[in-house]
């Protein structure tokens, strides 16, 4: 069972307090860009095995979007943050860093 | 005009736990920024209370507030008094970025008392309910099995939980099924 811990109101909600929205820090192309980037924006994305970066919706709860960042392999979390964001902030990127070396996803490592 | 009557109208079960519906509850959400000054102060000079802090309640009198997320405090007053506060609220509060709505019809309230309200609530809701890990006074906005839900602690053996009127029968059932005389678990 995933336990994630709310960046806005502080719980440590297990799963079934949460929604899973998939990718996070996606790049997001609207109308007039070209239709390879839309097409990637709507269609593509990353399924590593280890490092991640998810939504999640704390749907049973305050109601706040929030990232994750974890392990899909060993399910370890490597931490929380608020949706505020177009990149994980570097504190949690170090923690990832000192857990995974040479990790890396996307243009992100 | 039509008289108001709550979901239930006060239905109670007596088992390991009193549940009970209590009727009709003045319930107003406020919706801003709870980190900005005004909002504080149209706080305090309506309800008379300081702004709550992460999960708090703070009360005074007849009212309290209870912080429901960073921009969410749900506050209870008497039923009637329910469309004053709001209408207090919206004034001072007319050059804020602000939303204050008068919600008592939409929700239903119970109340729970008898020692053993602890492990009533963790049979449904995924909440430690350690004495030491959830304590009186904190506001825990979670699931009771399909329902989403709000509840707290008012003392050792009282609790008080609200939820969409809609859903209120569903938890009434629920809340009654799980206190059933002989379904004591003793874990707490
Ligand atoms: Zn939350």
């Amino acid at each position: 069972m995933l336990t994630l811990q709310c960046p806005y109101c502080g719980v440590m909600a297990e799963e079934t307090e949460l929604h899973a929205g998939g990718e996070a820090h996606l790049t997001r192309y609207g109308p007039g860009s070209e239709d390879q980037d839309f097409e990637s924006y709507l269609f593509k994305r990353e399924n590593p095995k280890g490092v991640h970066f998810e939504r999640w919706r704390h749907v049973n709860g305050c109601g706040k979007w929030f990232h994750a960042a974890r392990c899909t392999v060993t399910l370890e979390v490597f931490g929380t943050y608020p949706a505020q964001t177009t990149e994980p902030p570097q504190d949690i990127k170090d923690t990832i860093t000192a857990k995974r070396p040479g990790w890396s996803l996307r243009n992100l490592t | 005009m039509s008289n108001a009557v709550s979901a239930l109208q006060g239905s109670t079960y007596d088992g390991v736990v009193r549940v009970e519906e209590i009727g009709l509850q003045g319930m107003i959400t406020l919706r801003a920024d709870l980190g900005e000054k005004p909002i504080a102060t149209a706080l305090k000079s309506v309800c008379g209370t300081k702004m709550p802090g992460q999960r708090g309640i703070e009360s005074k009198g007849d009212i309290s507030a209870l912080w429901m997320s960073p921009d969410e405090l749900m506050l209870l007053c008497p039923y009637d008094a329910a469309n004053d506060v709001a209408a207090k609220l919206t004034t001072k509060l007319a050059k804020t970025h602000a939303l204050v709505v008068n919600v008592s019809d939409a929700r239903a309230s119970f109340r729970l008392q008898g020692a053993g309200l602890r492990e009533v609530i963790a049979k449904l809701a995924p909440v430690d309910m350690a004495p030491d890990q959830f304590g009186i006074g904190e506001v825990r906005r979670t699931r009771f099995a399909q329902a989403a839900a709000a509840f707290w602690l008012t003392d050792d053996e009282t609790a008080q939980i609200f939820c969409f009127r809609s859903v209120a029968p569903y938890m009434f059932n629920l809340l009654s099924t799980v206190s059933r005389p002989g379904t004591e678990v003793g874990y707490f």
